[in-house]
C-alpha cells in the first residue's frame, strides 16, 4: 500500500506538445480535468445575466410563458389550427420548452468563443469548456422552465403518461442536434464574424420551420417531406408526445432525426477540435 | 524517457510561424472570401510566413528559474505562449515533466460586476486550480491581497490597486509545478511590486520550475540564476542571468528597434519608411521609465522615395485607446534621385508626465501635402513602471491622473473687506 502512494507522488505528469496534424479525438479525461471550471464559467454567466433587471430569474419562466401566449392567440384562436385535444396554450407551451433547449444552446454556444476572445488569447484550458459551460446554463433554464411545465400541466388537469420516461432521450438528442450546429458556428464566428449576424435571422426561421408553434397534423400532407428534412421536426414532436401524449412516434422520422442529431454532433466537435488550433492566433 | 528524471522542460527545435495576408487578401468576412474565391479559384492569396519564433532549444532544469529577456517582439511573448499551450508551434517539440501555470496578464477572466469573493474561484478555475484547491487557499490570498472588508464588493468598485493586488494574489497562490510569468511585476505601484517580487523569490526558491519574462533587469538578475536571450526569434544566449542581462543591455544599444520587418502592420505610400524606433533614458536605450523621467524617443526613417521634405507625426495613446497628446516635426528629408537618404529625429521630453501604466505610439511620415508616406500605428510601446514626478514618494492613482500637471499650492489669504 505504502508503495503506490509512494508513485503516485512521483509520478509527474508528462506533456509533449508538438504540431498537430489532421483530425484529433476529443479529450475527454482533460475536460474532466477542467470540470471545476466549465461549473465556474457556467456559473458566472447565470449570475450576471439578471444582473440589473427587475424581475430577475423570473425571466426564465415568463419569456416561454409569453411565447406560448402569443403563439395560443396567432395558431389557435386566430388560424384555428389543430392541438390533438389538449389546450392550445399547453401544447404551445411544451414546444417552446423543447425549442428554447435548441435555440438557447446553438445562440449561446456559437458567442461563447468570442465572448470569452480575452481568455482564449491569455490561457490554455480546452476550448470545448467554454460552449459547454453555456450548455450547462441553458439546461438551468430548462429545468426552471419544465417546473413551469409541471403546475401547467397539474392547472390543465393533463395526466403524465409512460412516454415521459423517454423524454431524457428526446433531450439528449436535441442538445446533441444544437451543441454540434452552436461548436460549428462557435468555431467558423472566430474567423468570420458574421455568423453572429446570420444566426438571428436564421434561427426563427427554424422555428416557424419546426413543429413549435403548431403540430405535423396541421402540415398539408404535401409539404410534409419538405418539414420531415428539419430533424427538430421529429425531436419536437416525440418531445411533446412525452410530455402531452399528442401526435404520434413515427420510428422511421425519429430514426433519421436522431441519426442527424448524433451526426451534427460528431461532426460539430471534430470540426471544432480541428479549428481550435488557430483560435488563439485569429480571435 | 528515463534520462529526464531532472529536467522539467525540454525544447527541441522551436518554431512557430504566423501567415500574414496583404491587405488586399485579408478577408474578415465569409462573402469577402467567397467572393474571391470564386472569382479566382486556383489563386492562393498573397500571403507572407513570418517566423516568431526560429528553431529555438534549450532545456530546464527542475528547480531552476530562468529569466527569458529580449525586446518588444523578439518572440518571448509567442514562446510563452506555446509553452502554456495557447498555441500550437508549427514545427519542432516540447516535453513539459509537470503540471504548468502560466501567468500571461495579472487577472485573466476577472469579471468587474462579480464580487472579490466570486473573482477569486473564477479566475483560479480559470487558472487551472480546483475548487478545493483554491477553497484551501482562499484566507491565504484574502490576506495577501488584504482586501477583506471588500469581499463582497463586485470589482468594479475596486480602486485599480486593490483589483491588481487581488489578481496578483490568486496567481500567486497557484500551485503548478512549473511556472511561466509574462511582466506581471509590471502592473501597481512600487511598494506592490516588491511584494510581488518577494512573493516570486518564494516561489521560486520553493522548488519549482519557472519561466519569467520581463523587461525589469533587476527583477531577473536577483530572482533567476541563467537567462535566456531572444532576439528576431531565434535563441541568442543562454547564460547565467548577469551575462545575459549585459549582452541584452550592449544589444539594445548598439541596434534600434526593427520597424522595417514585413510583420509590422503599416499603411501609406512607401516612398518614406520608420526604420526604427528607441527610447533613450540617460543615453541608455530602455524599455519601461518613470514618471518624471527625462527621455527621448529617437525616430530613425529611409528616404527610397525623393521627397525633399516631410512630417513626422506621432500620437501617445493609453492603453485605454484614448489619446494623450500629438507632436509634429518638419523634417528635411533629403534624397538624391535613385538614392537611399536615412535620418534620425530626436523628440525630447523633459519630465515626463506620464502615470503608471502602458503606453503606445502611434507614428506617420507625411508629405507636405498631408499624405501619409508611412503610417504605423502600432510603432512603440513603453511602460511608466513607477513616478517621482511630484518628488513627494507619491503616485496619484492612475485613474483620476493619467497624467501628470507642474502646479504649485500656495496658502492665499482671502483679503477682501478685510483689509485695513
Amino acid at each position: 500500500m505504502s508503495e503506490a502512494t509512494a508513485t503516485i507522488e512521483h509520478r509527474t505528469p508528462h506533456l509533449t506538445i508538438r504540431p498537430s496534424r489532421g483530425w484529433s479525438p476529443i479529450n475527454l479525461r482533460e475536460l474532466w480535468m477542467f470540470r471545476d471550471l466549465l461549473l465556474v464559467l457556467a456559473g458566472r454567466d447565470v449570475k450576471l445575466r439578471y444582473r440589473q433587471t427587475a424581475l430577475g430569474a423570473i425571466w426564465v419562466i415568463l419569456q416561454p410563458l409569453m411565447a406560448a401566449g402569443i403563439f395560443a392567440v396567432v395558431f389557435g384562436k386566430v388560424a384555428k389550427l389543430p392541438s390533438d385535444g389538449v389546450p392550445y396554450f399547453l401544447f404551445a407551451y411544451a414546444g417552446q420548452l423543447g425549442w428554447g433547449v435548441f435555440s438557447g444552446t446553438l445562440s449561446k454556444s456559437s458567442l461563447s468563443l468570442v465572448g470569452n476572445a480575452h481568455l482564449v488569447s491569455k490561457i490554455y484550458f480546452p476550448r470545448l469548456v467554454l460552449p459547454l459551460s453555456t450548455t450547462l446554463g441553458v439546461l438551468l433554464d430548462f429545468a426552471v422552465a419544465l417546473g413551469m411545465m409541471v403546475v401547467l400541466m397539474a392547472l390543465y388537469h393533463v395526466r403524465p403518461h409512460a412516454g415521459l420516461l423517454l423524454l431524457p432521450v428526446w433531450m439528449v438528442l436535441i442538445l446533441m442536434l444544437s451543441l454540434g450546429l452552436g461548436l460549428i458556428a462557435a468555431a467558423l464566428t472566430v474567423s468570420y464574424r458574421d455568423i453572429q449576424h446570420i444566426l438571428p435571422v436564421i434561427i426563427p426561421f427554424i422555428m416557424y420551420a419546426s413543429p413549435v408553434a403548431y403540430s405535423m397534423q396541421a402540415v398539408p400532407a404535401s409539404l410534409k417531406p419538405f418539414f420531415l428534412v428539419n430533424p427538430m421536426s421529429g425531436l419536437l414532436e416525440a418531445f411533446r408526445w412525452s410530455l402531452l401524449g399528442t401526435g404520434h412516434l413515427r420510428p422511421d422520422f425519429l430514426g433519421y432525426s436522431a441519426a442527424a442529431a448524433v451526426l451534427v454532433f460528431f461532426f460539430g466537435a471534430f470540426s471544432f477540435r480541428k479549428m481550435e488550433r488557430k483560435f488563439a492566433d485569429v480571435i | 524517457m528515463s534520462s529526464s528524471s531532472d529536467i522539467a522542460i525540454s525544447v527541441r527545435g522551436l518554431g512557430k510561424a504566423y501567415t500574414i495576408a496583404h491587405t488586399q487578401a485579408k478577408h474578415t468576412t465569409a462573402a469577402e472570401a467567397l467572393m474571391s474565391r470564386l472569382r479566382r479559384p486556383l489563386q492562393r492569396s498573397e500571403t507572407e510566413t513570418f517566423w516568431a519564433l526560429k528553431d529555438v532549444s534549450f532545456d530546464v532544469r527542475r528547480g531552476d528559474v530562468v529569466g527569458i529577456i529580449g525586446r518588444n517582439g523578439a518572440g518571448k511573448s509567442t514562446l510563452l505562449k506555446v509553452l502554456s499551450r495557447i498555441t500550437e508551434p508549427t514545427t519542432g517539440e516540447i516535453d513539459l515533466y509537470g503540471r504548468v501555470g502560466s501567468l500571461l496578464e495579472v487577472g485573466t477572466g476577472f469579471h468587474p460586476e462579480l464580487t472579490g469573493r466570486e473573482n477569486i474561484f473564477l479566475n483560479g478555475a480559470i487558472l487551472g486550480m480546483r475548487k478545493s484547491e483554491i477553497q484551501r487557499q482562499f484566507d491565504a490570498i484574502v490576506d495577501f491581497a488584504g482586501v477583506e472588508q471588500f469581499l463582497d464588493t463586485p470589482v468594479k468598485r475596486y480602486s485599480s490597486g486593490m483589483y491588481v493586488r487581488l489578481a496578483f494574489a490568486v496567481a500567486a497562490h497557484l500551485r503548478s509545478e512549473i511556472l511561466v510569468v509574462d511582466e506581471v511585476l509590471a502592473v501597481g505601484d512600487a511598494e506592490f511590486q516588491k511584494k510581488c517580487l518577494g512573493k516570486m523569490k518564494d516561489v521560486a526558491s520553493g522548488g519549482r520550475t519557472v519561466l519569467f519574462v520581463s523587461h525589469n533587469l533587476g527583477a531577473i538578475r536577483s530572482l533567476c540564476r541563467t537567462a535566456l536571450v531572444v532576439s528576431n526569434g531565434e535563441l541568442t544566449l543562454e547564460a547565467d542571468a548577469e551575462e545575459a542581462c549585459r549582452t541584452y543591455l550592449h544589444e539594445m544599444q548598439t541596434t534600434p528597434q526593427e520597424l522595417d520587418s514585413p510583420s509590422v502592420v503599416r499603411s501609406g505610400t512607401g516612398e518614406m519608411r520608420l526604420t526604427g524606433i528607441q527610447l533613450l533614458s540617460q543615453d541608455a536605450e530602455v524599455s519601461q521609465v518613470s514618471g518624471g523621467d527625462d527621455v527621448v524617443f529617437a525616430f530613425a526613417y529611409k528616404n527610397s522615395g525623393t521627397q525633399k521634405h516631410a512630417q513626422l507625426l506621432l500620437t501617445c495613446y493609453d492603453q485605454q485607446d484614448t489619446a494623450l497628446f500629438h507632436l509634429r516635426r518638419d523634417i528635411a528629408a533629403y534624397a538624391k534621385e535613385g538614392e537611399v537618404g536615412n535620418g534620425v529625429v530626436h523628440c525630447q521630453i523633459r519630465r515626463l508626465p506620464l502615470n503608471i501604466g502602458r503606453y503606445r505610439l502611434a507614428v506617420a511620415l507625411q508629405d507636405p501635402a498631408g499624405q501619409n508616406l508611412d503610417h504605423v500605428s502600432n510603432a512603440f510601446s513603453f511602460d511608466v513602471v513607477s513616478c517621482h514626478f511630484y518628488n513627494n514618494g507619491q503616485t496619484p492613482d492612475p485613474r483620476y491622473s493619467p497624467f501628470l500637471v507642474e502646479h504649485q499650492f500656495t496658502d492665499g489669504r482671502n483679503d477682501s473687506g478685510s483689509r485695513k
